[in-house]
C-alpha cells in the first residue's frame, strides 16, 4: 500500500484522464486490472459532444487527439455518480471550466459527491477557451488554484501543460495556492498531421495533443523541472508504457505514474503488466520506489539507495520547500 | 496495405446501390480481415465513422451503408474515383464454428457484418433476415445457403420477427430430437439482438451478438463506445452470451457522443448534427 495525500493506494499507478470515460463499471474494471488510482475523464460545466471525427489517430510512436472535451456536464450524470459514491477502489475526478467561476461550480458539486481527489485540468489544448490558457500563465493558474481550493474538501491536484514556457513556476503558482499535488504533463503540441493526397488536416480540429511515447521525453523533463520547484507529489505521466519507462518518471520526480495512450499500446491489463515490470526491476537493483523518486536529481556518481539520507540530500540541496 | 494508424487514403473503384437505403462502395485494396470487424472510415471535410467489411476479397473489399443521417447519405453518393481514408481493421469479429447446426439471423442493415459470416459457415446452417420491407432485403441473391425472409408487413416470406422462425427452429428441433444449435449469431437492432439472447438463454443455446455504440478512436483509449465494463471497439464488438449476460447496458444504456448515458431508444433516435 502506498500512502498519497491521505489515501491508501494498492499501487503508483494511475490511469489518466480522458482514457475510457467515467462510467463506474470501466473504471473498476481498471482498478481490478491493476491500476492504484482511477481518473475520471475531464467533467465540464454543461453538455458538450466535443469535436467531428477524426479526433483520435494513432501514429504508432504515440497518438494524436482532438476529442474536444466531450462531458456530459456535471449535473447530467446522476446515474454514474450514484453508482461511484458506492465504490470501492480510490477516484480523482478531473475538471474543466472556461474560466475561475466555472471551475469554482463544477468543483463544488464534484466535491460533495466524495471523490477521494479532484484534479483541475488547467493544460487541456482542445478547445479554444477552455482550461489551457490557465496552464500557461502563472497568475492564472493562482487565482483558479485557490478558487478551486476554497470550494472542495477532498486534496486538490492540478493537471500542468508542457505548453508553459516554465512549467516549474505555474508549478510553484499552484503549490502557493493550495494545490495538494502537481499532475504532469497533459498532451504536448498542439501538433498536426495531414494527409498529402488530399491536403488536408487529418483531425477535424485540425490540430491536435500528442501523448504516448514520443512525448516521454518532454514528459520526464516537465516532471524534473517541477521537481526542482515544488515540494507537492507529482503524478508523472506522459508517454508511460514500461516498468523500465515508470523508473525513469519517478527519477525524474514522480512520486506516482500515470498511462494513457499505453492503454492502446498494451491493453487494459498494461497495468498489471508495469506493475510486474517495475516490482521486478526494483527487485533486480535492490532498491525501492521511495528511493528512486528523485534520484536523477543526485549528483554526479552517486550511487546509494539510501531513502533517508537521498531525501536529506534533496532537500538541502534542491527542493525550495522541505516537507 | 491498410492499417489501424492513420487513415490510409483509397479511391471508391466500385459502387452498387442496391436500392434507395443501402449503398456498396468497394475498394481494390488488400485487407487482412476476419468476418465481424470494422474500419472507420473518413470522408475528408466531412466526419468519420465505423462500418463493417461486408464484402471481402483477396485484393478487394466493400462496405454496406444506410442512408441515414449527413455523414451516411454523403457517404452514399460518393462514387468511383473519390478518396476516402480508411483506418482498422479494428474488434475482435466472430468466433467461426465448423458445425452445420449455426444459425444466423439478421435484421437491416445487420446483414452487413453477418455476410462475410455466413460465407465462412457450413451451408446447411439456419438463416434468417429480418427487414421492414421487401424493398429493405440486402443482398438477394447473394447466398448458396437458404434464406428464410421476415417482414413487418408480410411483402416477402413471414409478416413478424425474426425471432418468431428462430424460436420455431428451435423447437422444432427439439421435439424431433435434433441437433440442437451449437451456435447462434444475430446482428441488427439492439432490442432483436436482445430478443434473440433471451431465447438462446431459455434454451441453453451459445450465441454472438455485434453491437454498436458510438465511436472515436476505434481502439480502446477514448471511451466513447463503453458498454457496462466492455469496450466495444476493442473486446467487441462482437459478444458472447456468457458476456452479455453480465453486460446490464446491453439493450438498456449507451453513450451520447458527450458522454451522457442515456436510454438505449433515445441512442438509437439521436442524430448528429
Ligand atoms: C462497429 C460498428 C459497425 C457498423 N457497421 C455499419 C455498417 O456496416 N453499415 C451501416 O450502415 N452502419 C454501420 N454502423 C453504424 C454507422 O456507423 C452509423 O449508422 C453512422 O455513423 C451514421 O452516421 P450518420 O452521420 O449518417 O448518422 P447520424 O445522424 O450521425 O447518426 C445516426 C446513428 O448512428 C450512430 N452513430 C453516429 N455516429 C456514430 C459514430 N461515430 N460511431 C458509431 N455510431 C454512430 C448513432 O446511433 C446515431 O443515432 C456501424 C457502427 C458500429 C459501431
Ligand atoms: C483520447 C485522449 C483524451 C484525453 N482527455 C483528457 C482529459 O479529458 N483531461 C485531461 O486532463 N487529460 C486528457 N488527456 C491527456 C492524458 O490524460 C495524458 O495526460 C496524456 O495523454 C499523456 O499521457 P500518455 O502519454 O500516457 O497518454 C487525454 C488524452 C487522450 C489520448
Ligand atoms: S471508440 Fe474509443 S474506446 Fe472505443
Amino acid at each position: 500500500m502506498i500512502s498519497f495525500l491521505g489515501k491508501q493506494l494498492k499501487n503508483p499507478l494511475v490511469l489518466a484522464s480522458g482514457i475510457l470515460g467515467n462510467s463506474c463499471d470501466i473504471l473498476t474494471r481498471v482498478h481490478d486490472a491493476g491500476c492504484g488510482l482511477v481518473t475520471m475523464k475531464s467533467i465540464g460545466p454543461a453538455p458538450r459532444d466535443g469535436h467531428k471525427n477524426p479526433t483520435v489517430i494513432d501514429l504508432g510512436y504515440g497518438m494524436i487527439n482532438a476529442v474536444g472535451l466531450p462531458s456530459p456536464g456535471y449535473a447530467h450524470m446522476d446515474a454514474e455518480w450514484q453508482a461511484l459514491e458506492d465504490r470501492d477502489f480510490p477516484l480523482n475526478a478531473s475538471i474543466y471550466g472556461g474560466s475561475v467561476e466555472e471551475f469554482s461550480r463544477v468543483a463544488r458539486f464534484v466535491s460533495a459527491r466524495h471523490p477521494d481527489f479532484i484534479e483541475i485540468n488547467i493544460s487541456c489544448p482542445n478547445s479554444d477557451c477552455h482550461g489551457m490558457l490557465f496552464g500557461v500563465d502563472e497568475k492564472a493558474a493562482h487565482a483558479v488554484t485557490a478558487a478551486v481550493k476554497k470550494v472542495i474538501e477532498v486534496p486538490l491536484i492540478a493537471k500542468l501543460t508542457p505548453a508553459a514556457p516554465d512549467i516549474g513556476r505555474i508549478a510553484r503558482a499552484c503549490e502557493d495556492a493550495g494545490a495538494d499535488a502537481i499532475c504532469a504533463v497533459n498532451t504536448a503540441g498542439p501538433g498536426m498531421v495531414i494527409d498529402i493526397e488530399t491536403k488536408m488536416p487529418v483531425l477535424a480540429f485540425k490540430k491536435g495533443g500528442l501523448s504516448g511515447p514520443m512525448i516521454k521525453p518532454i514528459a520526464i523533463r516537465c516532471v524534473y523541472d517541477i521537481f526542482r520547484a515544488v515540494s507537492i507529489p507529482i503524478i508523472g505521466v506522459g508517454g508511460i508504457t514500461t516498468g523500465e519507462d515508470a523508473v525513469e518518471m519517478f527519477m525524474a520526480g514522480a512520486t506516482l505514474v500515470g498511462m494513457g495512450s499505453a492503454v492502446r499500446y498494451r491493453g487494459i491489463q498494461v497495468f498489471d503488466l508495469v506493475n510486474r515490470e517495475l516490482n521486478n526491476w526494483l527487485a533486480a537493483h535492490e532498491t525501492t520506489r521511495e528511493a528512486v523518486i528523485g534520484a536523477a536529481h543526485h549528483p554526479a556518481g552517486r550511487t546509494t539507495h539510501d531513502p533517508v539520507s537521498i531525501a536529506k540530500d534533496l532537500s538541502s540541496q534542491y527542493r525550495k520547500n522541505t516537507p | 496495405m491498410i492499417f489501424d494508424q492513420k487513415p490510409v487514403m483509397a479511391r471508391v473503384a466500385g459502387k452498387t446501390m442496391h436500392n434507395p437505403y443501402f449503398t456498396t462502395l468497394f475498394f481494390d485494396f488488400a485487407i487482412n480481415f476476419h468476418p465481424g470487424q470494422f474500419i472507420m472510415v473518413w470522408i475528408p471535410g466531412v466526419d468519420e465513422k465505423p462500418y463493417t467489411i461486408s464484402f471481402h476479397e483477396k485484393d478487394r473489399f466493400g462496405i454496406t451503408i444506410e442512408a441515414k443521417g449527413i455523414f451516411s447519405r454523403r457517404a452514399a453518393t460518393l462514387t468511383p474515383g473519390d478518396m476516402v481514408g480508411i483506418r482498422g481493421p479494428f474488434g475482435n469479429g466472430f468466433d467461426i464454428i465448423a458445425s452445420p447446426h449455426a444459425a444466423v439471423v439478421a435484421g437491416g442493415c445487420g446483414m452487413a457484418p453477418l455476410a462475410p459470416l455466413v460465407e465462412r459457415l457450413d451451408p446447411n446452417l439456419f438463416f434468417v433476415h429480418g427487414a421492414r420491407t421487401k424493398d429493405f432485403i440486402l443482398y438477394p441473391r447473394r447466398f448458396a445457403a437458404k434464406r428464410h425472409f421476415t417482414t413487418d408487413d408480410g411483402s416477402l416470406g413471414h409478416r413478424g420477427f425474426v425471432t418468431d422462425l428462430l424460436a420455431a427452429e428451435i423447437k422444432r428441433r427439439m421435439d424431433q430430437a435434433q441437433p440442437q444449435f451449437d451456435m447462434v449469431y444475430a446482428c441488427g437492432p439492439e432490442v432483436m439482438m436482445h430478443a434473440v439472447f433471451t431465447l438462446c438463454e431459455v434454451n441453453g443455446i451459445p450465441c454472438q451478438v455485434s453491437l454498436e455504440r458510438y465511436m472515436r478512436c476505434g481502439f480502446g483509449v477514448c471511451g466513447a463506445c463503453v458498454c457496462s465494463d466492455r469496450v466495444v471497439c476493442t473486446d467487441g464488438p462482437v459478444f458472447h452470451s456468457d458476456q452479455l449476460q453480465k453486460m446490464t447496458d446491453f439493450n438498456r444504456t449507451a453513450l451520447l457522443k458527450s458522454g451522457q448515458p442515456v436510454a438505449l431508444s433515445e441512442y438509437v433516435s439521436w442524430r448528429c448534427q
